[in-house]
């Protein structure tokens, strides 16, 4: 089945080599969109590479300052810009979790550097491509993968939980902001998936009761598919008046 | 005059000379910029980003240890990255003034640098520090180690490694520039709004800004190489549509002058797409395109400079410098800027086009 809404578009998936990243640099595949995807591990770069031919692996970690911008320049040199990019790598803070009163402040320092402070980071460093995206007529978008634990208070996700509400609203302020430039920033709660991170945080969890990510990459791939054929940026705009 | 000596840019951080169509030179703020812009005018700033292209290598046949600066490619093409023009210096590093770096070993075609992770073999030799390099290796593999092992061509003047961050504008899109086309500086996205607001609009290209010196007489006299670029289409209907109604474009970098002048086909219009800017613009250029250009502080004799006197008289040049000199104003790529308009040349037909263009104001004001 082919989508042209996404043909030649181009996306960037962080954490794209396991759970709803990696279905998600799949549909994104499928749908005609240039992939890049970045993960922690070199030998899963690799083997997602070798198991999703075209698709660009970039081996950084975002909640490190310093691979920030190189993974920044090998996305935008190697598909020459960018359109869309998934905020998704996600970390759950304290594993097994844990009340919020045994919490280390050094698990909930590094929910926080993944979970907020790289989709910061990453949505700033590659904020020029995505405006030149719009100049140019397109719509791009940033997606922030979020989680019901962002908006209610469950006990023992405190780490995750925290990080992902300040994530949400990072996204709406990000989005008010950018507007003007064309830029959309969304937040996307795919619900609970059958993926390793829940896995970890609910180990004894029903599988059968979860839902598979490869719908969930669907379902965000149609919104970004409805958002990327929305009507013409402001930018756009102002050039054809 | 003196060289801003930390990495710190944006224009809370800058001081702005102004320098007026009647040659009046007066002293501003950096964040003022909006003020000098009227409305139907459209700002074209250059969005390449800066590769980190200072790549610490080894020349095989002698062992030696040789800085690699990355200095051109013939396109902007993302897997256009196999082949680069490039200086070579010999051991040491950017503490040593580029004019006293040692030349590298003799470097013949054929030969095989080895940089970080990759094999570049020696294409051609264009003189003892410039040849043509090509790597063998994968697109994404030559990314990643230009990622991972460049560094961002360093200033002995700058008092800390700059990083990687520290070259990239705010508007910073494709990795493609070799050293920072830093008169973007200027524009944080304060500033773009601040544009907007005053009616103004602004668009960009993308040019390969190349290397400000190389510490060879001979070599810097070929300066500036030749430098790929593309003019978007939505950017090149803005200009044209701007010149029809009279408002200016005003360029923000050398860089942005030299592309849009190198693809004008008439006064007041550009064709769009890609091109590779040749020559140079000096007092000789009748510009057909940009009306006003933001600029570092730059010396005279350099290229930077004399492509100023395409706008000016070199009288009002020469007050300009006078007064950036007194005002201590700071040189080079992390220091002040200034702000020329084209010395006026009274052009009755502009008036003309302009009273023909009763949307002047709104059609160009954005959203």
């Amino acid at each position: 089945m082919t989508h042209p809404h996404l043909q030649r578009l181009r996306a960037a998936v962080t954490g794209g080599t396991s759970g709803l990243g990696r279905a998600l640099v799949a549909e994104l595949l499928r749908r005609g969109a240039l992939v890049a995807f970045v993960a922690r591990h070199a030998d899963a770069v690799r083997r997602t590479m070798h198991e999703l031919p075209g698709t660009h692996g970039i081996v950084g970690d975002v909640s490190h300052k310093g691979d920030i911008y190189p993974v920044a320049l090998q996305i935008t040199g190697t598909l020459g810009g960018l359109d869309i990019l998934v905020n998704n790598a996600s970390s759950l803070g304290p594993v097994p979790l844990t009340l919020l009163a045994d919490t280390d402040c050094e698990d909930f320092e590094v929910a926080l550097a993944t979970n907020l402070v790289g989709p910061f980071r990453l949505t700033k460093a590659l904020l020029g491509s995505l405006a030149a995206s719009a100049r140019d007529g397109r719509h791009p978008i940033v997606v922030n993968i979020s989680s019901d634990a962002a908006v209610t208070p469950y006990e023992t996700w405190g780490a995750y939980g925290a990080s992902k509400a300040a994530l949400l609203h990072l996204g709406r302020i990000w989005d008010a902001e950018l507007r003007s430039e064309g830029v959309r920033v969304v937040s996307i709660d795919p619900g609970d998936m059958d993926t390793p991170l829940h896995e970890l945080a609910v180990p004894d969890a029903d599988r059968n009761a979860l839902k598979r990510p490869e719908d969930a990459a669907r379902e965000i791939a149609d919104t970004i598919t409805a958002l990327a054929s929305a009507s013409p940026t402001a930018p756009e705009l102002e050039a054809r008046q | 005059m003196k060289p801003a000596v930390l990495p710190r840019h944006g224009p809370r951080r800058s001081r702005l000379l102004v320098v007026d169509a009647n040659g009046r030179v007066t002293h501003h703020a950096g964040a003022d910029l909006p003020r000098f812009v009227r409305p139907g005018d459209l700002i074209v700033a250059n969005d390449a980003a800066t590769l980190p292209a200072s790549l610490d290598a080894t020349h095989v046949r002698t062992g030696k240890p040789v800085e690699v600066r990355l200095a051109g490619r013939r396109s902007l093409a993302p897997d256009a990255v196999t082949g680069f023009t490039a200086v070579v210096f010999g051991a040491g590093d950017y503490r040593t003034p580029t004019e006293h770096r040692l030349t590298p070993p003799i470097l013949a075609v054929g030969e095989t640098l080895v940089v970080g992770p990759l094999r570049a073999a020696i294409a051609a030799v264009h003189h003892p520090r410039l040849v043509d390099i090509r790597f063998h290796d994968s697109v994404g593999e030559i990314w990643a180690a230009l990622a991972r092992h460049g560094r961002p061509i360093q200033y002995s003047y700058i008092q800390e490694p700059l990083a990687v961050w520290d070259t990239w504008t705010s508007i910073a899109s494709q990795p493609v520039a070799f050293e920072a086309p830093s008169a973007g500086f200027i524009l944080d996205w304060t500033t773009v709004r601040a544009l907007r607001a005053r009616h103004a609009s602004v668009a960009s290209i993308t040019h390969a800004a190349g290397l400000s010196s190389t510490g060879d007489a001979d070599l810097d006299r070929l300066l500036p190489l030749d430098e790929p670029y593309v003019i978007p289409p939505t950017t090149a209907a803005l200009i044209n549509r701007t010149n029809q109604c009279g408002g200016r474009v005003l360029a923000i970098g050398t860089t942005v002058v030299r592309a849009l002048e190198h693809a004008a086909c008439g006064p007041g219009r550009v064709t769009s797409g890609a091109g590779v800017a040749t020559g140079r613009i000096g007092a000789q250029t009748e510009l057909l395109i940009v009306d006003g250009i933001v600029s570092g502080m730059h010396e005279r004799g350099t290229s930077h400079y004399e492509l100023l006197r395409a706008f000016q008289e070199d009288d009002a040049l020469a007050r300009m410098a006078a007064e950036a000199e007194k005002h201590e104003y700071r040189a080079h790529e992390f220091g002040d800027a200034v702000f020329m308009e084209r010395c006026t040349r009274v052009d009755d037909a502009d008036h003309e086009r302009a009273r023909n263009c009763d949307r002047v104001p709104r059609s160009l004001a954005g959203t």
